[in-house]
C-alpha cells in the first residue's frame, strides 16, 4: 500500500526533477554549511579551551595562605558561651606545603575516577642576570607525569623536556622570559628565592604556552631541584594536580578531597568559568546560524511543494475520485518532502565533511600556538547526526502544510471546473 | 436481476452562499443491478450535482444514500474513499489520466490501491480490460501520446479495474467527436448487455440517452420523469 504511494510520490518528483533538484540543493547547502560551521566553531572552541583546560588540573589540591578558621579564643572553654570579636586577624606564616602527601598519593592511586595526578612545587623567585633582577615563578614538576597529563612536552619549543629530569640543576624558561634574560640553551641563570637562597640553574629548553603573559614569568624545573632551591625536605609539595576521567565530576570530587585531606581543593569549573561561557556562546551562535539556513531552505521546499500541488490539482482530484483518501494524498506529499530532505541532507553531510577536510588542511601558523599547523576542525559525529535530523524535521515541516492542503482539495470542484 | 445497488431517499441540497438556493429536492430513486441508466436535463438542472452526491465525493446534502445496502451518511472521509475505490468506477468528461504514468499503470492505480490482488494479477487484469476495449497495443505508451478517443477508453478501463458495482459517467462523450462518441457508447452498451454492468451516465445528448434502458429526466432540481 505505502509502496504504491511511494511510487506515485517518486513519479511526481521525477516529473518536476529540476525544481526538486533546486530544493534538494538548498537543503544540501544549508546542511553542509551547518555541519562545516559547527565543526569549525567547535574546533576553535576546543583549541581555545585546550590552551587553558588541557594544561589545567581538573582538581588542584593545595594549601591556601589564609587566616586560621579556628582562633584560639573560640577553642577556650572559658569564653565558649560568648560571641568573640577579634579584630585584624592576619594569616600566619604557616607552611604552604601539603601535609601527609604519601597518604594522599595512595588515595589517589586507588580512586577509579582519576586518570592521573602530577605533584608540583610552586615558588616565587627572582631571576638575576647581570645587574638585572626579574620576578617570576618557578614550577617544580615531574616531567613524565606533566607531559602525560598536561602535554607539557608539546609546548617545549627548544631543547628537550626530558632533560629537566636527566640534567641536574636544570631549568626550562618561558619564551618571553628567556628573551628578557637573553638566555640560550646551555646558559646558566641565577635564581634568587624570596628566602634569599641563590642557585645557578642550567637552561635546557624554552617553552611557549601560547599565552604571552604566562611565558614572561613562568619557568619549570624538576621537583628535586625545586626542593633544593627552597631548602626544603624531599616530601615538600605545594600542589597536587589531579586529572579526572570525567571533567564534570570535578566540583564534587574537589569538595570531597578538601574534606578528606583537610586542605584546599579547587575544581576546573570554578577556576576557569569564563572559558565555559565563551564556548557556550560560540556554540549557540553556530547553531543559530545553522538553523536559520535550514529555515530558509525549508521555505524553498514549501514553495516548490505548493507549486507542485497547484500543477497537480487534476492528479490529486482523480486519485481521490478513484479511492485514494485525503490521508493517502497527504502521505504522498510528505514522502516527496522527506525524500528531498533525505537526499539533500545526505549530500549535505558529505559536502560538510568535504568542506571540513578542506578547512582542516588550510595552513594556520601563529607564533603563539606552536602546536597548531592548520585550522582546527572537530569531526564529532554528533554534528552530522544533528544535521540529518534537522534536515528531516525542516523538510517535514515544510511539506506538512502543503500536504495538508493537498489532502483537503475537493475533487468535485476540480472535476466540475473542467 | 432485481438486486438494488444504489438507492437515494429524499436527497436535498442547497447552496447557502450568498442566499439559500435549493439545487436538489426530493430526489428518490433506485438503481438495480444490470440497469443502464441515463440522467438527462438542461444545463444547470442539477444532474451533475446529483451525480457527485451519488458518487460520495460531495457529502453536503440532506437525505439518505445507500450503496450496496450501506448508508453513506456518517462515514468518514477515508471510509468513503474505500467505497469509491471498491464499488464505483468513474468516467468523466475529461479523461484525467496521469501523464507521469503509462497507460497500463494508469489503469492499474485503483487496483493497486484496492490491494486485493497481487501486482502481477492487477497488471494481467488491466491488460484484459485494455484488450476488451481494443487499446491493448497502446498499453505501454505514456498517457499524453494517445488520441482523445483512446484516452477516454483508457479511463473506462480504469473505471472497470476493480469490477465496480456501478460505473458513473459525467458527460463521458461530451468532449468527443461523433465517431468516438459512438465507440464509447457502444462500449457502454456492450458492458451493460454482455457483462451486465450497472451504469449511471449523466448526459445532455438525447440520442445517447434514447438508447439506454432507463432515462431519468430532471428539471430545476427535481426528477420529472423516470
Amino acid at each position: 500500500m505505502s509502496n504504491l504511494l511511494i511510487k506515485i510520490a517518486k513519479e511526481l518528483l521525477l516529473a518536476r526533477w529540476r525544481q526538486t533538484l533546486v530544493a534538494a540543493i538548498g537543503v544540501t547547502f544549508s546542511i553542509s554549511m551547518f555541519v562545516t560551521l559547527l565543526s569549525f566553531m567547535n574546533g576553535l572552541n576546543d583549541l581555545l579551551d585546550g590552551l587553558i583546560l588541557n594544561r589545567t588540573a581538573h582538581v588542584r589540591i593545595y594549601n591556601e595562605v589564609k587566616p586560621s578558621k579556628k582562633q584560639v579564643i573560640n577553642l577556650s572553654n572559658q569564653y565558649k558561651d560568648g560571641y568573640n570579636f577579634i579584630n585584624s586577624i592576619k594569616s600566619s606564616s604557616s607552611r604552604q606545603s601539603i601535609y601527609n602527601t604519601v597518604a594522599i598519593f595512595e588515595t589517589l592511586n586507588n580512586d577509579p575516577r582519576i586518570l592521573g595526578y602530577a605533584p608540583k612545587i610552586n615558588a616565587q623567585v627572582f631571576f638575576t642576570y647581570g645587574t638585572l633582577a626579574i620576578t617570576g615563578s618557578i614550577n617544580g614538576i615531574e616531567v613524565a607525569a606533566e607531559s602525560k597529563l598536561f602535554s607539557f612536552k608539546d609546548y617545549v619549543t627548544a631543547g628537550k623536556a626530558i632533560d629537566l629530569k636527566n640534567v641536574p640543576n636544570s631549568i626550562i624558561l618561558g619564551k618571553g622570559l628567556a628573551e628578557k634574560l637573553m638566555a640560550n640553551i646551555g646558559d646558566v641563570v641565577q635564581i634568587n628565592t624570596t628566602d634569599g637562597n641563590l642557585m645557578p640553574l642550567k637552561v635546557v629548553g624554552v617553552f611557549q604556552s601560547g599565552l604571552k603573559d604566562l611565558d614572561l614569568v613562568q619557568s619549570y624545573t624538576s621537583i628535586a631541584t625545586a626542593q633544593k632551591l627552597m631548602g626544603k625536605s624531599n616530601n615538600y609539595l605545594t600542589d597536587i594536580q589531579v586529572k579526572l576521567k570525567d571533567i564534570n565530576q570535578a566540583p564534587k570530587i574537589a569538595k570531597e578531597y578538601a574534606l578528606l585531606f583537610d586542605c584546599d581543593a579547587e575544581d576546573i569549573q570554578t577556576a576557569n568559568s569564563q572559558f565555559e561561557t565563551g564556548s557556550t556562546v560560540r556554540t549557540i551562535i553556530s547553531y543559530a546560524v545553522g538553523v536559520v539556513l535550514l529555515i530558509v531552505a525549508g521555505f524553498g521546499i514549501f514553495n516548490i511543494l505548493n507549486m507542485l500541488i497547484y500543477e497537480k490539482m487534476d492528479t490529486i482530484a482523480i486519485l481521490k475520485a478513484t479511492g485514494f483518501s485525503g490521508m493517502d494524498v497527504k502521505k504522498i506529499f510528505i514522502y516527496i518532502a522527506l525524500s528531498i530532505g533525505i537526499f539533500g541532507g545526505l549530500f549535505g553531510i558529505i559536502f560538510g565533511l568535504g568542506f571540513s577536510v578542506i578547512i582542516d588542511n588550510i595552513p594556520f601558523n601563529t607564533p603563539s600556538l606552536p602546536t597548531i599547523k592548520t585550522f582546527p576542525i572537530n569531526y564529532k559525529s554528533t554534528y552530522y547526526i544533528i544535521g540529518i535530523i534537522f534536515s528531516l524535521v525542516t523538510t517535514y515541516m515544510a511539506g506538512f502544510f502543503p500536504a495538508r492542503k493537498a489532502s483537503k482539495i475537493d475533487p468535485v470542484t476540480i472535476i466540475r471546473g473542467k | 436481476m432485481s438486486e438494488i445497488i444504489l438507492s437515494a431517499k429524499d436527497i436535498q441540497k442547497s447552496f447557502h452562499d450568498p442566499v439559500d438556493v435549493k439545487i436538489l429536492s426530493d430526489i428518490t430513486f433506485e438503481i438495480k443491478k444490470g440497469e443502464f441508466v441515463s440522467v438527462i436535463g438542461k444545463s444547470g438542472c442539477g444532474k451533475s450535482t446529483l451525480l457527485y452526491i451519488l458518487s460520495t465525493m460531495d457529502t453536503e446534502y440532506q437525505g439518505d444514500l445507500f450503496i450496496n445496502g450501506q448508508l453513506m451518511r456518517n462515514k468518514k472521509e477515508s471510509e468513503l474513499a474505500i467505497v469509491r475505490n471498491q464499488y464505483i468506477g468513474f468516467v468523466f468528461q475529461f479523461h484525467y489520466l496521469l501523464n507521469e504514468f503509462n497507460v497500463i499503470e494508469n489503469v492499474m492505480l485503483p487496483g493497486l490501491k484496492l490491494n486485493k490482488y497481487s501486482r502481477e494479477e492487477v497488471e494481467h487484469r488491466a491488460m484484459e480490460k485494455l484488450k476488451m476495449l481494443g487499446i491493448a497495443n497502446e498499453a505501454f505508451k505514456k498517457a499524453n501520446q494517445l488520441s482523445g478517443g483512446q484516452k477516454q477508453r483508457v479511463s473506462i478501463a480504469r473505471s472497470l479495474i476493480n469490477d465496480p458495482l456501478i460505473i458513473m459517467g459525467d458527460e463521458p462523450t461530451g468532449n468527443l467527436d461523433n465517431k468516438n462518441s459512438l465507440i464509447v457508447f457502444d462500449i457502454f452498451k456492450e458492458l451493460a448487455e454482455v457483462y451486465h454492468q450497472t451504469l449511471l451516465i449523466v448526459t445532455h445528448d438525447q440520442s445517447f440517452a434514447a438508447n439506454t434502458s432507463r432515462i431519468i429526466e430532471m428539471e430545476d432540481g427535481r426528477i420529472i420523469r423516470q
